[in-house]
């Protein structure tokens, strides 16, 4: 009797221990502001890169859509090792890009990209302002 | 604190963003933002469309997390509405009787929903959607079972609620007392569109619906009825009427405005050292050949908030923002462009029956607005007509296969 309740403790420790590892995985995102300063932030996974950056001290990205993807206000330059894991940006993104005195090879609006556990360690920096 | 070197009065998004920009532009002195309402700064315009729906949670409206505020040294008074002006004592007078000294008062309170003044008007099962509180409650009745939801006011807060509540499979009615939604904003061809969206997707519309009073029970709403007899079963009303700009403190402390407050090019009121933003302030606005105004935008409320904040620290520039605008409903992003004020002509481009098509507006020739449905290219491009005062050759403008940004060029 003991042994099966100690036993059905342990598997529901490990289902929420399972549980909590799914809802909190942490990517780390590293974020370049204007200035040129790099620092390595949180993001939770299923967050956007825009409101890990916003919800982390910076004060550079103004995001002003909420990230509906209706302006162009999150732009970020996207590390060079990473563009391929992150992908192009397309549709209505790369218009609304198209916007920005600042649009490079590696552009993206940064509401657009979800963080996931490929993106690990992902580079971003903020681009300068329209 | 007592007193605060700059006093925001109003936690939306111009005064979130006022804060942000003194501190971006090296303001070091001491800021405080008196808020009516108990959150930290949140973003407005999921209230009627993700938020709504449940596809947000609040957190990810704020415009800042708390953390970011104590690290910039933002100070709030939350929960806390200012009942009096006194612009040559320079003191603020709060809701519950303390005083706030300020040295420079930044006014940028938004607006309170217009309200109805028929029979019936304060019934329970009455809403406004402005705020989280107003937004809850309604949902909080929906989710207690109410399913005959009648929506006040075709504009895009209407619009944009009677595409959430039919997506959710509610019995949708809005009413529109003139003959098309949209009037006050768009032109007549952008307002068939969505009247035609709207019935395509069950929703009950009537144009020309001039309510006559509320009808309830034991305190609850029950019906609308309309003007010509007829009456709405209704479990829950949502009254999107437009907004009453909240500056009566000011106006009795003797500024200038008749619709919102008068601000000159810097934002300035004409009470010393006191500012006004966003939506409650009134400006001669140069995209609509200086016509005085409110515009009632994110965009309007953010650049202002910036043209303040930049004159305090030193750099000190005329108002000169482009507006912008957007509307989300059902698969449609609706993104407008410049401000279409005392248009006299438009062009359309692309079919509305395809749901992706932009109307050009002109006055005298030159393009001065887009309404953009889907098409985010025309959007981008078509801001760049108005900002160079482009007067394109009508039948290029009206030709889907030339880009736009090929009619700046030329």
């Amino acid at each position: 009797m003991e042994n099966t309740e100690n036993k059905n403790d342990k598997q529901k420790m490990l289902r929420a221990e399972h549980v909590l590892r799914q809802e909190f995985t942490v990517p780390n995102l590293i974020v370049v502001n204007r200035a040129g300063d790099e620092t390595t932030i949180d993001a939770r996974e299923g967050v956007s890169v825009m409101e890990a950056i916003r919800d982390n001290g910076f004060d550079e990205l103004l995001a002003l859509c909420g990230g509906c993807c209706s302006c162009a206000t999150c732009h970020v330059f996207v590390d060079e090792a990473w563009t391929g894991a992150v992908g192009a940006a397309s549709g209505d993104e790369d218009d609304l890009l198209d916007s920005s005195d600042h649009r490079g090879d590696r552009s993206r609006l940064s509401c657009q990209i979800m963080m996931t556990a490929a993106l690990d360690g992902l580079r971003v920096a903020i681009a300068p302002e329209d | 604190m007592d007193r605060a070197d700059i006093v925001i009065v109003g936690a939306g998004h111009g005064g979130a963003q006022c804060a942000i920009a003194l501190r971006q532009n090296g303001f070091a002195g001491s800021i405080m933002v008196v808020g009516r309402e108990p959150e930290y700064p949140y973003e407005r315009p999921p209230l009627s469309k993700d938020y709504f729906a449940r596809e947000k949670a609040f957190e990810r409206l704020l415009i800042r997390p708390p953390a970011f505020w104590a690290e910039k040294d933002v100070n709030f008074l939350l929960g806390t509405e200012v009942t009096a002006v006194d612009p040559a004592g320079k003191q603020l007078t709060l809701s519950g009787g303390r005083s706030l000294g300020y040295g420079k008062l930044i006014w940028a309170t938004g607006g309170d929903p217009r309200r109805l003044t028929c029979e019936g008007a304060d019934l329970a099962g009455v809403h406004a959607v402005r705020t989280r509180a107003d937004c809850d409650a309604l949902m909080a009745e929906i989710d207690a079972g109410k399913r005959e939801i009648v929506v006040i006011g075709g504009g895009y807060i209407g619009l944009e609620a009677a595409a959430v509540l039919s997506k959710m499979g509610l019995k949708v009615t809005l009413l529109e007392a003139l003959p098309r939604v949209l009037a006050r904003v768009a032109g007549e061809e952008l307002s068939a569109f969505y009247q035609q969206v709207h019935r395509d997707h069950g929703v009950d519309l009537r144009l020309d619906a001039r309510v006559d009073c509320l009808e309830g029970a034991d305190g609850q709403v029950t019906a609308v009825r309309l003007a010509d007899g007829e009456r709405i079963p209704a479990q829950a009303v949502i009254v999107g009427i437009g907004i009453i700009p909240a500056v009566e403190p000011l106006i009795r402390a003797g500024a200038k405005g008749a619709n919102g407050v008068d601000v000159d090019a810097g934002c300035r009121t004409s009470l010393p050292d006191i500012y006004a933003i966003g939506d409650c302030a009134a400006f001669a606005c140069d995209f609509a050949g200086g016509q005085v105004m409110r515009v009632e935008s994110v965009q309007n409320a953010n650049d202002m908030a910036t043209c303040v904040a930049k004159a305090i620290c030193g750099d000190e520039r005329p108002y000169h923002a482009f507006p912008w605008f957007w509307s989300n409903q059902y698969d449609l992003k609706l993104q407008t462009a410049g401000i279409n004020a005392g248009f006299d002509q438009t062009v359309m481009r692309g079919t509305p029956a395809d749901g992706a098509f932009s109307i050009v507006y002109l006055r005298d020739g030159k393009v001065i607005a887009l309404d953009c449905v889907n098409s985010v290219k025309d959007y981008v491009q078509g801001r760049k007509l108005v900002e160079g005062g482009i007067r394109p050759d009508i039948s290029k403008l009206s030709d889907t296969e030339m880009a736009l940004k090929e009619l700046v060029e030329a």
